[in-house]
């Protein structure tokens, strides 16, 4: 190469280069002080400690009127201390961690079976014309309506329990996948099988990752339903000398313990909120990594301080 | 094409169908690159059938640079997918001699999950190019097309030049030999789309592949092309097929350039007005 193509070549580069600086702005690779992290989780705070303040005050305000007598409903008065003395209790704990283990473990059974069907459903079209409809169909089952079947075919024991989290988790594990799979861009289909993506290289780099977003969305359904088959489960398959959250919940109902019963739904209130908050962060970073999410400063636009600081 | 054929289009005396580059590597075989015969593409059926390609016959000499224009409706993308594979004729033959084919779009269509260095990685690893040696591959691509510095950043992070760019080096992690570029600088600023033409015609220069370039600018086909064959609309067909003899590096808006390219938008013109009726 001359002289003369080498200076053009470093010159073009130098252009190159000044385009792309002026383009993509000053780096934003910043790093986060810890008033600004302090300042975020508040952001992420505020609005649902407000929310529960609202909500505890009209229960406080819906029992001042006595719209019920005192001892059928109770108020936060008597059910937070309740709740607060029976967390000082291994008892509450020991069946947090029955039912949370068993939430965990039918759930990942649920995540591989309903990923395998879903998979299959929709790779292979003959399979999907015949059992396609029948996985929304089996969503659509209300999950009290398995026990009988559960407790016929595998007893009153635990294993019933994990069937009732299973097949009402993974219809929706399933879905979300062929959901996915369907929502694949045909452009970044061209462009791979155009490069000679065949195959698996095609589903690893490809069909699986475009199918991600969707996939996260059928897996907190599937939790959600999954919540539900497990407590259908606990409250009317009664396995011995295992307690459970539900255990616990139907054992109050039988001593008509209102203060308990209500102390119960507030940690089973609890461990769904916290899950959830789990798969919003899961989502999100699958979101920021994509582009598809607003810097944070932006995305939370509206703030408490909007009107009144500035 | 022989070497007499290239000494002749050096001389200036080439016939409307030979390549003239004063300045490129020298052609290697006689045989084209990718041979199109006689190729028709029918969409849909009976009375809501349209014609896209109708009787196209083309040929791209090894290292030669072939743009292709034309108005709205002329198949022009139509044909780059034949060329690819990605679509069959429904009657005639397209061969690229079992050429690699790589292919660029309008859109970057990189894959948004993927850093821009995992991006290029792609086609090595579809390819079965080892890890150490597919790192240093990369790297080299990235620095070929003045990106070095932005191998982590995903797709979202770069301009849409730097994309382009992105998916520039992935068409070349490809080995192909055609190179088949569908209006890839068409949605960019003049300044951005007038650089990565000189980055283009660089490496296309150095690597000495085939270039067939789809756009409807007429100046970028003669700033760009070797040739620059004119299709008709509805149904395609080849209409001119223009040789351009002006000495690289070009400049867009050189005076020979801009006369070239109003010379073809004449005929371009011509053909639009057909469709006035």
């Amino acid at each position: 190469m001359s002289a003369d193509t080498e200076s053009a070549n470093t010159e073009q580069a130098a252009a190159i280069t000044g385009l792309d600086n002026l383009e993509t702005g000053p780096g934003d690779g910043a790093k986060r002080t810890p008033g600004e992290l302090g300042g975020k989780v508040w952001r992420a705070l505020w609005p649902k400690v407000l929310a529960i303040a609202i909500v505890v005050g009209l229960w406080q305000l819906v029992y001042a009127l006595k719209v019920k007598p005192h001892d059928i409903l109770p108020g936060p008065g008597q059910v937070l201390p309740a709740l607060w003395d029976q967390l000082g209790h291994g008892q509450l704990w020991q069946a947090i961690g029955t039912t949370l283990r068993r939430a965990v473990i039918g759930f990942a059974l649920a995540l591989v079976i309903g990923s395998l069907v879903g998979l299959i459903v929709a790779r292979v079209p003959p399979v999907r014309a015949a059992v396609g409809s029948m996985i929304t169909g089996l969503q659509t089952i209300p999950s009290v309506v398995w026990i009988p079947f559960a407790i016929i075919l595998f007893g009153n024991n635990t294993t019933a329990i994990l069937f009732m989290v299973i097949i009402t988790a993974a219809p929706s594990i399933a879905n979300g996948l062929i959901a996915g799979v369907d929502f694949t861009p045909p452009l970044l289909m061209r462009a791979g099988r155009s490069m000679g993506l065949r195959r698996f290289a095609l589903y690893r780099d490809l069909v699986m990752p475009a199918a991600l977003p969707p996939f996260v969305a059928g897996l907190k359904q599937g939790w959600a339903f999954a919540w539900h088959g497990l407590f259908a489960g606990e409250l009317l398959v009664i396995v011995p000398n295992s307690p459970s959250i539900g255990v616990l919940l139907s054992s109050d109902q039988d001593q008509t313990d209102i203060v308990g019963v209500i102390s119960i739904m507030i940690v089973i209130l609890v461990l769904g909120v916290a899950v959830d908050i789990l798969f919003n962060v899961l989502n999100e970073s699958i979101r920021r990594r994509r582009g598809l999410a607003a810097a944070p400063s932006t995305s939370r636009g509206w703030r408490l301080s909007a009107g009144v600081a500035r | 094409m022989s070497q007499t054929d290239q000494q002749a289009s050096l001389d200036g005396q080439a016939t409307a169908t030979s390549p003239a580059r004063p300045a490129g590597p020298p052609s290697v075989t006689g045989e084209p690159a990718i041979q199109i015969t006689d190729v028709s593409k029918t969409f849909g059926k009976g009375q809501s059938a349209t014609v896209a390609l109708d009787g196209v016959s083309l040929s791209v000499a090894p290292g030669e640079f072939v743009c292709l224009i034309g108005a709205s409706g002329c198949g022009k993308s139509t044909l780059l997918s034949l060329v690819a594979g990605l679509d069959a004729p429904t009657s005639g033959t397209v061969s690229s001699g079992g050429r690699r084919v790589a292919f660029m779009f309008q859109e970057p269509a990189l894959f948004p999950w993927y850093t821009a260095a995992q991006n290029v990685a792609l086609p090595l690893r579809a390819n079965g190019v080892g890890r150490k040696q597919r790192q240093e591959r990369v790297r080299d691509l990235l620095e070929s097309v003045h990106l070095g510095g932005f191998a982590d950043k995903r797709p979202h992070e770069l301009s849409g030049g730097m994309r382009q760019r992105v998916a520039l080096a992935r068409a070349l992690a490809q080995d192909a030999e055609v190179l088949l570029m569908d209006e890839p600088f068409g949605a960019l600023d003049a300044m951005t789309r007038d650089l990565l033409h000189e980055l283009l015609e660089g490496i296309w220069r150095r690597q000495g592949f085939s270039v067939l370039f789809v756009t409807h600018e007429v100046r970028e086909a003669v700033r760009l092309g070797d040739r620059v064959v004119l299709l008709s609309s509805r149904p395609g067909r080849v209409l001119e097929d223009f040789s351009i003899e002006i000495e690289r590096p070009r400049g867009i808006d050189s005076g020979q350039t801009v006369e070239r390219a109003l010379q073809i938008k004449a005929k371009l013109n011509e053909e639009v007005l057909r469709h006035v009726g």
